[in-house]
């Protein structure tokens, strides 16, 4: 069909950078750039940090990503297409190729962590049946096959996250965004989840990572985009938070 | 296969919103509910209104007197020339006996008759009895009989189409008002349920939107509440207006039966053959619309796309 968006087709098919920011700004207010004038390009397959304090545009990027907004200049390409050329019907689906995971989960509260899996699955009217099969498989990913039936309510913070990793994850997307995953969680919990996106880095997926948490960014020894006030200040290949100075 | 899952899986969230959001949703479907039963008694009047005009229309005829010792050959005339006019439906000859056989008919019993043996009052009273197919022609027509030779008078019943019209016409002007009030409530009441409802699944609708739901899948729900609670607004009214149709017209048939002897009211199923699916309709059309335009600038906000 004409102008049909296929973005796990472009994905699969694509030479070029998954991911390519160029020279983009957004302001909110004007003269008040939440970022400015940014060129950066994340490969298939790649594992990114992007840090800074907050205010330095990190979550920004990740809306911009998502499709939630636009830049006031410059382009956002993902798979190849530019973002602000997508009609709106397009957006839904575009979006369904993009996993995403927040650090307050973002979970629905009057449903178990079955539901929350499954919903996202629902949404984008999947059979019932794949759903009784995908489900329970992505829990068990997870780590969390024992307790589907628990509310998020009866969840710790990091049992959270993974229902809300799996939820991401449920329809196979090829890039996960995943802002500030490790915000509300221990250590312990932190480094756990991010073995999790490790392991699904490694079956393929394009993880972007936005983070302030240097001790996990300095164990996972991946690509590091720094941000300060908006601007790219250093983009490390295998960097770690005390390299960006920051 | 996947879009009757669709439907079936909206219905159930929207039949879900209706009972989470109770209150609301019941004042919006009595506020249907009034505007809807205005609407339909508005519907019985006008319609038997017409019904009694359409007869009325029909029956009413201009009586033709004749000059005293008119010859039958001018009668004859006479008649022939009102037969050609374009607005006359029928034209009947009344003799003077037939006359007289129809007045004690209708206004003498048999013993007072009786006293009258062969005579007869109306013995210069045959007439043409004039059936027009057009009432509001009626005034044309007189004028142009008034002018015909051999003509003593013409009786005419003035007014009886232009009353029965400002009747209706004025029964029209009221209640298309309250009705156009009522609607413009029950509209608002509905959006304000659309609205607390999404208020209500604000988090559920964005996380819908992160995930890829299409704008069809969020907002369909709040479309199917709305018609739902349009239908339900409709089917409340239909059935007392059912109910208390059939009373009605038994009870102004047989109190004022002298009074209505001439008149014949529509039955429920002519009446309700008409009346449910237009009820249902504007049911559907005020909750589909309140719920549609709500939803639709309730969830722009909340995608937060640009």
């Amino acid at each position: 069909m004409a102008g049909a968006y296929d973005l796990q087709k472009d994905l699969r098919n694509i030479q070029a950078p998954v991911i390519r920011f160029e020279q983009v700004t957004k302001e909110y207010q004007k003269g008040v750039h939440a970022i400015n004038d940014i060129t950066f390009s994340i490969n298939k397959g790649e594992f990114v940090f992007i840090v800074g304090s907050s205010g330095s545009g990190k979550s920004t990027l990740i809306r911009l990503m998502l499709r939630e907004i636009l830049p006031t200049k410059g382009k956002v390409f993902v798979a190849g297409r530019e973002l602000s050329r997508l009609r709106r019907h397009q957006i839904s689906k575009y979006r369904r190729s993009i996993g995403v995971v927040f650090q307050d989960f973002r979970l629905l509260k009057d449903r178990n962590a079955y539901e929350n899996v499954a919903f996202a699955q629902r949404v984008v009217e999947t059979p019932p049946g794949d759903i009784k099969r995908n489900v329970p498989r992505m829990l068990s990913l997870v780590g969390l096959s024992e307790k589907y039936k628990a509310f998020p309510s009866e969840l710790s913070g990091g049992e959270q996250q993974r229902v809300a990793l799996a939820r991401a994850l449920i329809n196979n997307p090829m890039i996960l965004l995943a802002d500030e995953p490790t915000g509300n969680l221990d250590p312990k919990n932190s480094q756990e989840i991010m073995h999790l996106l490790e392991e699904i880095n490694r079956r393929g997926t394009t993880v972007v990572v936005v983070t302030h948490n240097h001790e996990i960014v300095d164990m996972m020894q991946k690509r590091v985009i720094t941000l300060r006030n908006g601007r790219i200040i250093s983009d490390e290949e295998k960097g770690g938070y005390v390299y960006a100075k920051y | 296969m996947q879009s009757i899952r669709t439907f079936f899986y909206c219905l159930k969230q929207g039949i879900r919103s209706i009972f989470h959001n109770g209150m609301f949703s019941l004042a919006s479907i009595g506020t249907i509910t009034a505007s809807l039963f205005i609407l339909g008694l508005f519907f019985f009047v006008t319609l038997n209104v017409r019904h009694v005009m359409e007869g009325a229309e029909q029956n009413v005829g201009v009586t033709v007197l004749f000059e005293e010792d008119c010859p039958q050959e001018k009668i004859e005339a006479i008649g022939a020339a009102i037969e050609k006019r374009a607005e006359v439906a029928d034209v009947v000859f009344i003799s003077a006996e037939q006359a007289w056989e129809t007045y004690k008919a209708e206004h003498l019993n048999e013993e007072l008759a009786a006293t009258f043996g062969d005579d007869n009052p109306l013995e210069d009273s045959a007439s043409f009895k004039v059936y027009l197919n057009d009432a509001s022609m009626q005034d044309v027509l007189v004028r142009y009989i008034e002018t015909l030779d051999g003509v003593r008078k013409v009786n005419a019943m003035d007014g009886v189409a232009e009353s029965f019209e400002g009747m209706s016409r004025m029964i029209t002007v009221v209640s298309v008002a309250i009705i156009l009030v009522l609607v413009a409530v029950a509209v608002f009441l509905i959006r304000m349920t659309v609205s607390i409802g999404i208020s209500v699944r604000k988090e559920e609708i964005s996380i819908m939107n992160l995930i890829g739901a299409t704008d069809f899948f969020v907002r369909f729900p709040f479309v199917v509440e709305g018609i739902i609670l349009g239908i339900c607004g409709a089917a409340v009214p239909l059935g007392i207006l059912y109910l208390i149709y059939g009373k009605v017209i038994s009870y102004l048939s047989g109190e004022f039966g002298s009074v209505f002897r001439k008149l014949t009211f529509l039955n429920e199923t002519q009446v309700f053959s008409i009346l449910i699916p237009l009820l249902l309709g504007i049911g559907i059309l005020i909750g589909w619309f309140g719920s549609a335009t709500t939803a639709r600038r309730q969830l722009r906000k909340i995608s937060l796309r640009e």
